[in-house]
Parts: C-alpha cells; sequence; structure tokens
C-alpha cells in the first residue's frame, strides 16, 4: 500500500457515511409522512453516493486489485472505522433527527475545509458532497428547531434523543492518530477549527430550538480505530449478507 | 454497412458526437437531454478515438448509471466503436451548466427549472402564478423538491439549485 494513513483517512470517511447512510435507509417506507420519508431516503442516497466516492479511492490507495463493494462486503466490524454516533439505533424521529444533525453539523464544515486539501482527489470528493451536505444541515436543523419548540411533547422527545446521543457528538471532532498525521501533511482537515465552527451552530440551532446545549464534555470514542457499540455487528450482518452469500454481486 | 460511420472515416468530429449526445436523454425526466442538462464537460477525439466526459449530477443520484449505458449504446448504434467515457468529479456539477433550452423543456414538461437569481421565487409551471410554497426540499429524486401552488392548487416539482 501506497500510504497506509491516507488509506486509513479516506475509509474513516467512507464508512461513517456508508452505515450512517444505511442506518437512513431503516426509515424508508416507515417515516411519519410521506415527504419525510422521501427526506431520510434521499439522504440516505446522497450518503451512499459520496462513500462510493471515498471507497472507489479506498481501493485504488490499497492497490490489491479490490473493488469498492469488496471493503464494503468483507470486512468485520473491528476493521470498520466509522464513528460510533453514525451506528446508534434510529430509535423515534426526533431521536434521528438530532443524530443526523449532530453528523450534519460535522459533515457540511468538515467538506467545506477538505475543499482546500492539498489532494486532488479528496478536494473533488469535497467539493461535491459539500453542496449535499449543505441541504442535509437545512434539514436536521429545521427539524431540530421545529420539534424543539414545538409542542410538549416533541420538545420533550428532543431532549431525550439528546441525552442519549450528545456523549457520540465529541468523538467526530477529537482527532486520533490518523488525523492528525492526515492535517499534518496538509491533506487532513484541522479539527480544532472546524469544532468551533460547528459548536457554533449546534449553539444556535439548540438555541433557537427552546432546547439546551449539554455541559458534558464527556464522548465515546474508539469508532475510528474500529472499537464499536454493538449495535454494528447487527447492521453488518445485514448489510453484507448478500455479497457474502453471493460474493462478486455489483452494485 | 456501408452508411455507418466509423471511427476511421474521418466523418467523426466533436460536433457528430454532440449531435448524437443531444438525444441521449435523462432516464428520471425523459425530456431533457444529457448536453441540456450539462452533465457533458468534453468530447475529445484524437485520431480514431473519442472520449466522452461525463460528471455526475448527485454523488447518490442513481440515473448516473443508466445515464453512462444509454450513452454508451447511442454511441454504439451510430457505428462509434472506439470511445470510453471518462467520469470526473471536479469541478462539480452545478444547474448553472443547464442549458437555457433545457430550463424551457422542464418547464414544459411541468417542472419549475432551477431559479438561482431568487430561489425563493419559484413560478407554478402549471399556471405561471409566483404564489407558490415549498412543501419539501426533498422530493421525488435527489434534483428536485416539491412545491404547491396556491392559486391553481396543483403539486409540482421544482428542480433545485446545485
Ligand atoms: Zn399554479
Amino acid at each position: 500500500m501506497k500510504d497506509q494513513n491516507l488509506y486509513n483517512y479516506v475509509l474513516q470517511h467512507a464508512d461513517s457515511s456508508l452505515i450512517l447512510g444505511q442506518r437512513l435507509a431503516e426509515w424508508c417506507g416507515h417515516g411519519p409522512i410521506l415527504e419525510q420519508d422521501i427526506a431520510m431516503s434521499n439522504i440516505s442516497l446522497d450518503l451512499i453516493g459520496q462513500c462510493r466516492m471515498w471507497y472507489q479511492y479506498a481501493a485504488e490507495i490499497q492497490d490489491e486489485g479490490k473493488s469498492e463493494d469488496e471493503i464494503v462486503a468483507f470486512r468485520d466490524a473491528w476493521d470498520y472505522r466509522n464513528v460510533q454516533l453514525v451506528e446508534q439505533p434510529n430509535g423515534d424521529f426526533a431521536q434521528t433527527i438530532f443524530r443526523q444533525f449532530l453528523f450534519d453539523t460535522y459533515s457540511v464544515h468538515f467538506y467545506e475545509m477538505l475543499i482546500n486539501s492539498k489532494d486532488e482527489r479528496l478536494a473533488a470528493i469535497a467539493g461535491k458532497s459539500h453542496k449535499e451536505a449543505l441541504y442535509h444541515v437545512k434539514w436536521s436543523g429545521d427539524w431540530v428547531i421545529r420539534l424543539g419548540d414545538g409542542t410538549e411533547e416533541s420538545h420533550d422527545r428532543m431532549k431525550a434523543a439528546i441525552d442519549e446521543l450528545w456523549s457520540y457528538s465529541g468523538e467526530l471532532t477529537k482527532p486520533n492518530e490518523t488525523e492528525t498525521k492526515a492535517f499534518e501533511e496538509g491533506y487532513g482537515v484541522n479539527l480544532a477549527a472546524l469544532k468551533e465552527k460547528r459548536d457554533a451552530k449546534i449553539r444556535e440551532i439548540l438555541t433557537e430550538a427552546t432546547l439546551e446545549v449539554p455541559e458534558s464534555t464527556y464522548t465515546h470514542e474508539g469508532g475510528k480505530d474500529g472499537r464499536h457499540t454493538e449495535h454494528l455487528g447487527y447492521i453488518l450482518s445485514d448489510l453484507q449478507f448478500l455479497q457474502r452469500a453471493y460474493p462478486g454481486q455489483e452494485w | 454497412m456501408s452508411e455507418e460511420r466509423t471511427n476511421t472515416n474521418q466523418l467523426i468530429n466533436q460536433s457528430t458526437i454532440y449531435q448524437i449526445l443531444e438525444n441521449v436523454t435523462d432516464p428520471e425526466i425523459p425530456v431533457i437531454s444529457v448536453t441540456d442538462l450539462g452533465i457533458v464537460r468534453d468530447v475529445l477525439i484524437t485520431d480514431d478515438f473519442v472520449e466522452v466526459i461525463i460528471t455526475p449530477t448527485y454523488s447518490g443520484c442513481p440515473a448516473m448509471l443508466e445515464i453512462e449505458k444509454d450513452i454508451h449504446n447511442a454511441l454504439k448504434k451510430e457505428g462509434i466503436d472506439h470511445f470510453k467515457i471518462t467520469t470526473v468529479l471536479s469541478p462539480a456539477w452545478t444547474t448553472e451548466w443547464m442549458t437555457e433550452e433545457g430550463k424551457q423543456k422542464l418547464k414544459a414538461y411541468g417542472i419549475a427549472p432551477p431559479n438561482p437569481t431568487n430561489p425563493e421565487d419559484i413560478e407554478c409551471p402549471q399556471c405561471g402564478s409566483k404564489n407558490t410554497q415549498l412543501l419539501s426540499e426533498f422530493g421525488s429524486t435527489a434534483c428536485k423538491s416539491l412545491f404547491k401552488c396556491n392559486d391553481c392548487l396543483e403539486p409540482f416539482d421544482y428542480f433545485k439549485c446545485h
């Protein structure tokens, strides 16, 4: 492999997009109303489209003749590098919205900054994905406001979602070794700068939604290095079934 | 077979290829062609080899695979055998590359075309009223959002700016 660190960096982002896309796809046909069912399927498609760009690049860096499908289908949970947030269950609509909001506030700034990567391929993926992330964060942010500043019940459910997921938020902006090195080498994003922008956005939206920003800064971590909650294994058993049963299928 | 053009008989130039591509339509919006959409970025011809360069609209757009196949089949049908279709990501596709003709075709088909100057001001493609409202940012495909006309009360798709 040409560059192990670049490979890991690419894989981390590929995996997070894939797993969140898969989670959102679970809503297909079960959304609270038709328009929002469609919205979640659309966002899921965007994320899966984005992860394909990442996996195709990963396959090239790896240079072992493996396809994007093989990278997805034939790794076990400990080789997946997604953040733990995205593997958390859908819960109710509020929980799905808040998980999405935590991810979108990260990814919109991540792609915005990655456009300046000195790695041209990463910059191209970012340019494409950033436009989509702008729509995503608008959607999830609007729903956080609508539910938080809605009825007593919707407010309580948003509050419960925040309590449930807040401790998975910090992993997104807490650099692991891969990300630190990627930043030092000029192709990765400065997560400290990203965190500032993201925190401000979260505060702005939660305030408008009449919700409190939790004070706790404790965060679960390790997903980016292959340590996962129990949920990932179940997702993979669904996601990988076809390729494991009938290897060699294509998208 | 004498009428069939081949890559070697010098009849192939950029405009022949563009003419072929003008008849390849979007599988989800069959009135608009791939050239109207602005996803054909370039056509390169070297000796007897044609390279068509395209860029995806949305990263998750399932139509892209179909479009690539359709371009492939259209070229083959016209006797072009030596070609490849290359997908580039950068610069990222924007609705600003959609042709004026393409926008008119969309409108006639009942889809409000992208309006970059005033995205708040979307005209109903049925009755022309500007008294319209957004129902959902996400519509039947990744490129569209869902609107409603407050005058004729018809719902309609809006091809959103990207
Ligand atoms: Zn109308």
